[in-house]
């Protein structure tokens, strides 16, 4: 029985595969710019999307502790694929913006200050945690002392359409960190992909209004059972898994113990788990001045706690070693963290295991860590 | 460098990221080898007008192509017409700014993070232990003390330097003594016409009595220093809530936005540079956090 009311938020509907075509078209019209996953040069990234086809129909990312292969099995569903190494983050807070440049004329700097825009994008493809991991940003970006306007101009501007995770990656620990593999977090849709149709859970007017007039039919009894199983297995087949239970003391309580030396002598401090980490949010302010001198742009850039100059001033280095700056990053992500904001910094979507070249596992060292006070 | 500058007016309060309101440079005291004293005057009458700060916090100073640093105020929160930054020429940022000339116009952005315990620490006594580049963070307590005399107890100012030429302010120090505020100074290395105390400040401790349960311990300095000026506190009884400490990271941002600043839970830039010692210990004696 098909139907062209709206739903109700709250409510799950199905709508057959090719009918997001038109909900894709919908979100163009309104004016939304459509990002989600897309495979390009061979590897899996976020970018511009037009349509469903533009979806890695069939392809699956193979990922373990140092190692991330995209491989092509044929199979037929758009959204069975876990996310590589970008994050939706590089939209919301750009690795590079600008904050203003200054311009001298007859010896005085003007400054122009670009009025914080960006485009409203329509998010395709959220998993719950990264979707976690955005509402983890908006703690540090969107305070109650401090509104970030860079982040604030794309955050309250995305459409998010959340998907439910049906097959982890080997490297996903989603399930013990509480952020997925079901989308935990308030979306405007959340998907599920079963072999026929699309489930749609309404979270919100925006999305109410996106699916209203599209030929949808309320999911029934059968199909949402499916749907359960599925992320009953899938929370089941998640490949690792974090032990939160006495963290953050296991770690603020043991600052100094030894273990962190041996973790410094493997890690390259390469800044890799950072870049890719949904939800790092350090930066730092850079100035470029023009070779005349008349001119000089200062524009905030991504940085990292692993980068020697992250910590270096007057006094020298506060933290010259590597071991003191992953300590620095594992004791914020499962620590600190939790007394900044409340929540961990982690998420569980195993970016930083996959993405290490030195295969260091974020999962492994709390465990060792554990092993060795004990 | 500029001369004059222009600007849009600034964004509403939280909604500024990084941009600085402008300000002139009006004089420049050399204080010693390396450092001098910046006072600075808000170009914008509005900004002059608004603009107050407490004891112990910092402004950041922006030079356009260069960036900017953190620098603690050095003068007196009851007289803003021009404020006072004592900046030793360490850095990019600080040994670009040791070009300027008086009429020069910097960025400042501030003032940011927490500050000493003024309120809290009247009818006790107060204990001022700083070394080097230490003391122009506490002079702006200094003053405050010297502008209400009568609400504190018994003043001590204990400072070294590293020689009797790095010492800042000593032509200030006859006057500090006259407002009740004793001062005891110490150098690593005397030269030929110095008369006073060599050694570190932990050991100026030794030279008065202190009523140490009545006693606030405010500090600042190098971390080593700052280490072993807590431990005297400590030893003779000071409690621990009674001991503040001011801390040096780098900074970006001011607004605990940035990271760069973090001491396990603390941004430094927003819930320092002042802390209580208590809420510290648990990551005071962490080597390299």
């Amino acid at each position: 029985m098909q139907s062209d009311r709206s739903p109700e938020i709250g409510s799950t509907v199905a709508i057959q595969k090719n009918v997001f075509n038109s909900l894709l078209s919908k979100l163009k019209e309104q004016g939304y710019e459509i990002v989600g996953p897309h495979v390009e040069n061979e590897t899996l990234v976020y970018a511009p999307i037009a349509k469903l086809e533009d979806l890695p129909r069939g392809f699956v990312t193979e990922q373990e502790a140092g190692s991330f292969r995209l491989v092509y099995t044929g199979h037929t569903r758009y959204f069975d694929i876990i996310p590589g190494a970008q994050s939706w983050k590089q939209y919301l807070f750009p690795s590079r913006a600008e904050l203003f440049t200054l311009r001298k004329a007859d010896g005085t700097w003007n400054m122009e200050t670009p009025r914080p825009t960006a485009p409203a994008y329509a998010f395709i493809g959220v998993r719950g945690c990264e979707l976690a991991a955005i509402q983890i940003q908006d703690n540090a970006f969107l305070r109650g002392d401090f509104t970030d306007p860079i982040y604030r101009a794309a955050r309250e501007k995305a459409f998010i359409l959340a998907v439910n995770c049906l097959h982890p990656a080997s490297t996903c620990f989603c399930a013990s960190m509480g952020t997925g593999p079901r989308v935990e977090g308030d979306a405007d849709l959340t998907l599920t992909e079963l072999e026929d149709v699309f489930l749609l859970n309404v979270g919100s007017e925006l999305g109410r209004n996106i699916l209203s007039g599209l030929p949808f039919e309320s999911a029934s009894a059968f199909v949402l059972n499916a749907a359960n199983r599925g992320l009953e297995r899938a929370a089941q087949q998640m490949g690792r898994s974090m032990d939160t239970s006495d963290l953050p003391d296991l770690i603020l309580n043991n600052l100094d113990h030894v273990h962190w030396r041996e973790i410094g002598e493997r890690c390259l401090s390469c800044a890799n788990c950072t870049q890719v980490c949904p939800t790092c949010f350090c930066w730092d302010a850079t100035d470029t001045l023009s070779l005349d001198g008349n001119q000089t742009r200062r524009e905030r850039v991504w940085d990292s706690c692993f980068n020697p100059g992250y910590s270096y001033q007057a006094g020298g280095n506060t933290r010259p070693t590597i071991h003191s700056r992953y300590r620095q990053w594992m004791s914020h992500k499962l620590g600190t963290w939790k007394v900044q904001y409340g929540t961990f910094g982690c998420t569980g979507c195993g970016r930083c295991i996959t993405w290490c070249p030195a295969a260091i596992d974020i999962t492994v060292e709390i465990a060792n860590l554990r092993k060795e006070i004990r | 460098m500029a001369t004059h500058v222009h600007s849009h007016s600034p964004a509403s309060p939280t909604e500024r990221l990084l941009e600085p309101v402008w300000a002139e440079v009006t004089a420049i005291t050399p204080e010693a080898e390396g450092i001098s004293t910046y006072w600075l005057k808000f170009s914008d009458p509005a900004v002059a007008a608004a603009y107050t700060f407490q004891p112990g916090q910092f402004n950041m100073i922006y030079l356009p192509g260069y960036g900017e640093a953190a620098i603690s105020i050095c003068s007196d929160p009851e007289s803003t017409s021009v404020i006072g930054h004592s900046i030793r020429f360490v850095g990019n940022v600080t040994r670009a700014i040791s070009r300027l000339k008086v009429g020069d116009v910097v960025g400042v952005r501030g003032p940011f993070g927490s500050a000493w315990p003024m309120k809290e620490m009247e009818g006790h006594d107060v204990i001022i232990a700083c070394g080097g580049i230490g003391l122009p963070p506490l002079r702006p307590a200094i003053y405050h003390i010297m502008n209400h005399r009568e609400k504190f107890g018994k003043v001590f100012l204990l400072y070294g330097a590293r020689t009797p030429k790095d010492m800042l302010y000593p032509t200030e120090f006859e006057e500090w003594e006259r407002a009740g505020i004793q001062v005891q100074v110490t150098v690593d290395r005397a030269d030929e016409d110095w008369q006073g105390q060599v050694g570190v400040v932990p050991m100026l401790f030794y030279r008065f009595r202190m009523d140490a349960p009545n006693s606030v311990v405010l500090t600042c300095g190098p971390e080593i220093m700052i280490r072993f000026v807590v431990y005297e506190g400590l030893a003779r009884r000071v409690p621990a809530d009674q001991i503040y400490v001011s801390l040096e990271r780098n900074m970006k941002c001011g607004q605990g936005s940035c990271g760069h600043c973090q001491l396990g839970p603390y941004f430094i830039c927003k819930d320092g540079p002042v802390f209580r010692f208590d809420t510290l210990q648990p990551y005071f004696n962490v080597e390299e956090f």
